[in-house]
């Protein structure tokens, strides 16, 4: 019954308060004069959505700040100790140093692999159905990356069946291979996990990299061919420089991701073995040892980390609207 | 030779890297789809790839066993009540106020859409604990209401944003006809900005949704753990570590998990692809 009830509030309610919203709104307006009514209308119409924000993202990230100075439980100023504890524990040193693992790898495997993807997919008359199976990891959660990727990385110790896939690819085509526990050796499970990023994210990349070089004209391209470059060199001289700003574009967006990574660390090893990250961290901080000042110091560490990208961000955009 | 098969000949390499790449993407998907139908004591001695071998094992017994116990159909309905208001909500919203900013004019219009853009980016890590905190003594954790609202307001940004350009390339003389012929601004929102913007609209729903619905950290941020509201992917990341000696049943699970948002993904492709293309700046 309860269930119902939600079910219900659920596919009608909801939809139907919106449009509600608009309609009470709209008919208080209408009671005023001409100038007032321009005046209170847009308040009216962005509204909620400055209210939501306000609550939702403005303020916490004010209080987060103010929280990161402040002990455990919030009852005592502590200056600076959170930051310093950020800067020098072992657990965090461990997740700086694998958030720049997955930095540095995850990001340019991304795209590179977005770019040669997209390169050749262009080159063959089933590109659609390349790009849709490349790019089907992208829509499915962490979580159920994370089963899959369970599965790839099984171990049997050496001499048994593997029934993992990779074990079993690599001991059938290299026989003397020693099978691997993937997700526990420490040498491999940084980059075991930074794969299934890689496997998840390469279709994003793709897409938009494809986008661009279908952006191209293909008269220059031709133009080259007949002065005689080869496809390396036009791919070098011309296509490159042409998506620079795309390449860009999909960099900084994968570098939020790499900073912010947690699920698929939370669901595979949760940070053990060291495969701590920053954001898997900052819940342990928030969850396991109850420690609010020391999670909003991590919380805060990312946020210096991506304001590079917030004005980036914001520059490009003052410069499409002065374009407008 | 013909000139035609000679070029055919010269693709060969081609076709033969962009195939293998296909494969080694595919695999690991295709691993998790066939052992979802095979015994769990055929999962645990063999790799999934002896059903060639073995046609006759496939069965559906971890689906049974998926759907009976663990409470994954309960916490499918759960992803469902949860995805479809954190959908509609921000998009709503963010309509309402992507047309304020772009047909209506106001003071502090340009600086208050900067700091949206500015907003995009903010790890959702900055809202946790604050939030938490208000949700504790309100009751709102572990609620509905609580997560609903919280998925809205952290999609908010990017749809506004999308929304506010889309609307703002419709053409200005749309409006003042429309505004001439005596139409309510209720009446030129719901009937000429929506209907002409339902290509964004699309896009911009099915990311929100199969965002909501793949989403984990912000539920196990405001749901606390609650069985009775814990969506798929909550349920499915317990039993990932506790589950030990039946992990198996994961596989069918796992797989449950995925069949809405890939229908969607197959049905609405071209949607989904132009909603990336339009804003790869979500935060």
């Amino acid at each position: 019954m309860d269930r119902l009830l939600t079910g219900i509030v659920v596919v009608v309610g909801v939809p139907l308060a919106t449009v509600l919203y608009v309609a009470i709104i709209e008919w208080i307006v209408a009671r005023f004069s001409f100038r007032v009514r321009e005046k209170i209308r847009p308040i009216l119409w962005f509204g909620p959505a400055v209210l939501l924000l306000t609550f939702y993202l403005i303020y916490p990230t004010i209080n987060t700040i103010y929280l990161s100075l402040f002990n455990a439980d919030s009852s005592e100023y502590v200056g600076f100790d959170n930051y310093i504890f950020a800067f020098t524990n072992n657990r965090m040193l461990e997740a700086f140093r694998n958030n720049l693992l997955w930095l540095v790898f995850f990001t340019a495997a991304t795209v590179v692999f977005g770019l040669i993807i997209a390169t050749l997919a262009d080159r063959v008359r089933y590109e659609t159905a390349v790009k849709s199976l490349i790019f089907l990891p992208m829509v499915i959660s962490s979580v159920a990356a994370g089963v899959i990727w369970k599965l790839m990385y099984e171990f049997e110790p050496k001499g048994q069946p593997q029934t993992g896939t990779v074990n079993a690819f690599l001991t059938t085509i290299l026989p003397d291979f020693t099978p691997q526990a993937w997700l526990v050796n420490t040498n491999t499970n940084n980059p075991a996990l930074i794969v299934i990023g890689i496997w998840m994210w390469t279709g994003f990349s793709m897409v938009i990299l494809s986008a661009a070089l279908k952006g191209i004209p293909e008269e220059l391209l031709e133009a080259a061919r007949v002065d005689g470059a080869n496809e390396f060199q036009i791919f070098r001289s011309i296509t490159l420089p042409m998506i620079q700003s795309t390449i860009a574009v999909v960099v900084t967006t994968m570098i939020i991701n790499v900073l912010k990574i947690f699920d698929i660390v939370y669901v595979m090893t949760n940070g053990n073995l060291g495969t701590e990250v920053i954001a898997n961290r900052m819940y342990k901080e928030m969850f396991n040892f109850r420690h609010f000042g020391r999670a909003s110091a991590i919380a805060v560490i990312l946020l210096t980390a991506v304001i590079p990208v917030m004005l980036y961000n914001i520059r490009r955009f003052r410069e499409q609207e002065e374009l407008r | 030779m013909s000139n035609g098969l000679s070029r055919l000949f010269k693709k060969i390499p081609l076709h033969a890297i962009v195939i293998a790449i296909v494969l080694v993407w595919i695999t690991p998907s295709l691993g998790l789809f066939v052992s979802s139908f095979r015994p769990a004591d055929r999962i645990a001695s063999t790799g999934w790839w002896t059903v060639i071998t073995s046609p006759s094992e496939l069965t559906l017994d971890l689906y049974r066993q998926a759907l009976a116990g663990e409470g994954m159909a309960q916490s499918f309905m759960n992803s469902l009540f949860i995805s479809i208001p954190a959908t509609v909500i921000p998009i709503m919203i963010a309509a309402f106020a992507a047309y304020a900013f772009a047909w209506m004019s106001f003071p502090g219009r340009n600086i208050l859409f900067t700091i949206i853009v500015g907003l995009l980016v903010v790890p959702l890590q900055m809202t946790f604990i604050p939030i938490l905190r208000i949700y504790n003594q309100t009751g709102l954790t572990g609620s509905f209401l609580g997560i609903w609202l919280a998925h809205a307001a952290y999609g908010l940004p990017f749809s506004i944003y999308l929304l506010r350009n889309f609307f703002g390339s419709l053409p200005r003389d749309l409006f003042e006809s429309a505004f001439l012929d005596g139409a309510s601004s209720f009446d030129i929102f719901f009937r000429l900005v929506m209907p002409l913007s339902v290509p964004s609209l699309a896009s911009l729903v099915i990311f929100q949704f199969m965002w909501v619905w793949n989403d984990l950290l912000v539920a196990l941020i405001y749901l606390g753990g609650t069985p009775s509201v814990a969506p798929m992917t909550v349920t499915i990341s317990n039993l990932v570590n506790s589950l030990g000696g039946n992990w198996q049943v994961l596989t069918a699970a796992a797989f449950i998990s995925m069949i809405l948002p890939l229908l969607v993904f197959f049905t609405l492709q071209r949607y989904f692809v132009k909603g990336i293309l339009a804003g790869s700046v979500k935060g």
